[in-house]
């Protein structure tokens, strides 16, 4: 979709028209300021965030001196990406235990931003670090809630309380001497979906909260919300005091600058996000990866400080030379094996490409195991046949095969993939440019 | 620190503009640049959305130097003009018998809105069933079941992790043989982005489509009020895939606008038909681009 294209494309854009120079002027930035304030604003974050925000960018960006391995377009993606990663905190995807158990931690927000989901998949999460998780049904309003967190507490393999539709407050009583009776450390609350102004509705939740010494009230959000992000959750915490937010349904196509907005009007840390509709769908916050999802960006920063890092200059010089002869064989099949290896795992490295959402790549994980068995395979040739591949005929395939204790015909597949590797770089250094 | 507080006062401040809405800026009476920033500001945090906002503003602009305005009330009326011309205004209008299909990603209200809706019809003197073709979200059928005994209709319902074509196909047939004037699809909320639930809802088009050929088809999205740029995507996705009619804004009860269906209207051409204002049975209004502008500025 045209309708959203990449940041760095169009600042590179704004920057054509001018000459390389030392350090960026006011002046020259204020076109590419208007284009990151478009961006933040087509990713939904809030007009007022938006506009401080490049204020305080655009005084950082001045006078700042243009590395030499730079553009200045990429010099100012850079700074604006760090000054995104700063605003928006560190990894704290830790809950807080409390001093005298069982833990409380209530749940709340609008109305389908998917609290009681969000509520199985933290007991999963604790369950997993050996947590007993009793989950509490307070949403009395809804038709079937009750029911549905049941199923959610069983798939989850949880506790779950409930008392049909009565007072809230006197639920979460009840609930919490039940789990204290049954050994439960943790109690989650699931409360029912309000709107903000609705103030007897926030009374509700601030006595639930007094009754039973909740020790986490988190704020769950869908990712999806526009401009009014900032009024919820400046309204929720005015209230409540939420000690986190969780931001969910983050496997869509969103770019969730709300996440943003929120973190710059209440200061509170993001903890989780939600990723998909299954129990284990959630994921421990990532500002990195946030900052380059609103600036539409993919991941590709990281991907790059990562490939630098891993892989040494000349390394990749001789691995372009290489694409550009078109006499990429075995060895260096097996050397781009191992730079990946270096740069960790790789089906994260392939979830931060832009667009490899979309891409079949992400559902079909990359098998590691797969991997290590092509390093095998290569490793059993000879140096010849791995300098021309084309002499692997089938009783040399087959002495392979038997050296590395695979199959033959594991052997041809991965002589497949290389010819397949090697035909797109052909075709990749026919088409201009890498994508980054 | 002071970066937030900045902010907070920042914000504080637009929620006073918002307060005093566009009345006391159109009051000051003078249409310079700041008169034109201001206006932004406030089209922005509606959730508009740059393009559209910036459409609004040139045209305004024009209008407003083409006829020389420079009275206050008749520039507000002028804007007023200008967002209505884009929302234009169009009556949800079919014949019997129908069969409405209700999308929509995650916990935008669908299975309230099919509630509503039934009962709107039923109050038109109109015969109405509902599918239960939301088989995949916990406790969804129980919920829609709450909401059939509300409106006094029937609800055909299959197990959960049926298949949601069956509720349908059995939901049509019921219908057939019965004379039923309405059948309401209550369908699973679906990120648009999973191509395989999207083929499903497509499948469950086809399968009405086959079953009966001689009934009017109508395809709503629902769109929660909140969802900011979001919507457009999807909208324009739903509708790659089941050919929209018409929006159902929920949610409108809140402090979000759900402007982003300007831009919908400008960009697709897809109206609005209803909006959602509260829980209740009634809280479902035919869509009104007067109020409604009332409401947003």
């Amino acid at each position: 979709m045209a309708l959203f294209s990449n940041l760095t494309d169009k600042i590179n854009h704004v920057f054509s028209k001018l000459a390389n120079r030392g350090a960026l002027t006011e002046l020259e930035i204020k076109d590419a300021m208007r284009e990151v304030r478009r961006a933040l604003l087509e990713a939904d974050v809030n007009i007022s965030v938006a506009k401080d925000f490049v204020n305080k960018v655009t005084q950082k960006a001045v006078g700042e001196e243009i590395l030499k391995s730079l553009t200045p377009g990429q010099q100012v993606i850079k700074i604006v990406n760090e000054e995104l990663i700063e605003l928006m905190g560190s990894t704290q995807s830790k809950l807080g235990v409390s001093p005298k158990l069982p833990t409380i931690i209530m749940m709340c927000g609008l109305q389908g931003a998917g609290k009681t989901t969000m509520c199985g998949k933290l007991a999963m999460y604790l369950q997993k670090q050996g947590k007993k998780v009793l989950l509490c049904a307070d949403d009395i309003y809804r038709p079937a809630a009750i029911k549905q967190l049941e199923i959610v507490a069983q798939k989850a393999k949880a506790g779950f309380f409930q008392m049909g539709q009565i007072d809230p407050t006197k639920i979460a009583k009840e609930g919490v001497k039940y789990a204290e009776k049954n050994g439960y450390d943790t109690v989650i609350i699931d409360t029912a979906g309000r709107l903000h102004i609705d103030q007897q509705l926030m009374d509700e939740l601030k006595s639930i909260k007094k009754a039973v010494n909740v020790f986490e009230t988190l704020l769950v959000v869908d990712s999806m919300v526009g401009q009014d992000a900032v009024n919820v959750a400046k309204t929720f915490d005015e209230q409540l005091d939420i000690s986190g937010v969780i931001m969910t349904k983050l496997d869509g196509d969103t770019r969730g600058g709300a996440t943003l907005s929120i973190k710059a009007i209440t200061g509170k840390p993001i903890k989780f996000c939600g990723i998909g509709e299954k129990m284990e769908d959630l994921e421990p916050f990532h500002p990195d990866r946030m900052a380059s999802r609103i600036l539409g960006m993919g991941d590709v920063l990281t991907l790059i400080e990562k490939a630098q890092t891993a892989i040494s200059e000349e390394d990749a010089l001789k691995m372009a030379r290489k694409m550009k002869e078109a006499s990429f064989d075995l060895n260096d099949y097996l050397e781009q094996f191992e730079n990946v290896a270096k740069m960790g795992d790789i089906n994260q490295l392939v979830s931060m490409f832009p667009g490899a959402g979309k891409l079949k790549l992400g559902e079909q994980k990359i098998d590691e195991k797969q991997m290590q068995r092509n390093k095998a395979i290569i490793l059993s040739m000879t140096k010849e046949e791995r300098s021309n591949p084309r002499i692997l005929n089938y009783s040399r395939r087959k002495r392979i095969a038997k050296g590395c204790g695979l199959d033959v015909s594991d052997v041809n597949k991965l002589i497949k993939q290389y010819e397949t590797a090697r035909d797109l770089m052909k075709r990749m250094m026919k088409t201009k440019k890498l994508p980054f | 620190m002071g970066f937030f507080q900045k902010i907070i006062d920042g914000l504080r401040k637009t929620k006073q503009q918002i307060g005093f809405k566009l009345n006391e800026l159109f009051k000051r009476g003078i249409f310079d640049e700041d008169f034109y920033d201001d206006l932004e500001c406030i089209l922005l945090s509606s959730d508009i959305g740059e393009d559209t906002t910036v459409d609004i503003i040139d045209e305004l602009r024009e209008r407003m130097r083409k006829d020389r305005v420079s009275d206050a009330k008749k520039a507000n009326e002028y804007l007023r003009q200008v967002m209505a011309d884009i929302l234009g205004d169009e009556a949800f209008e079919f014949s019997t018998p129908c069969v409405i299909m209700v999308a929509g990603v995650n916990g935008v209200g669908k299975t309230t809105t099919i509630g509503k809706l039934a009962n709107i019809f039923v109050k038109q003197g109109k015969s109405v069933v509902i599918a239960a073709a939301d088989t995949f979200r916990a406790a969804a059928g129980e919920q829609l079941e709450v909401w059939a005994n509300r409106a006094k209709v029937r609800i055909i319902k299959h197990e959960e992790g049926s298949d949601p074509a069956a509720v349908v196909f059995d939901a049509v047939s019921s219908a057939k043989s019965r004379g039923t004037d309405i059948v309401l699809v209550d369908t699973a909320g679906r990120l648009h982005n999973k191509k395989n639930l999207m083929e499903e809802l497509k499948k469950i088009d086809r399968v009405v489509d086959r079953e009966w050929p001689q009934a009017d088809r109508k395809n709503l999205i629902v769109l929660d009020a909140t969802t900011g740029q979001n919507a457009i995507q999807q909208v324009d996705v739903f509708n790659e895939a089941i050919d929209i009619d018409g929006i159902v804004l929920t949610k409108l009860d809140g402090t979000a606008k759900g402007g982003v269906v300007l831009q919908i209207k400008h960009d697709m051409d897809i109206p609005v038909y209803f909006v959602g204002v509260g829980e209740g049975i009634d809280d479902l209004l035919q869509f009104d681009a007067q109020s409604y502008i009332e409401g947003i500025i």
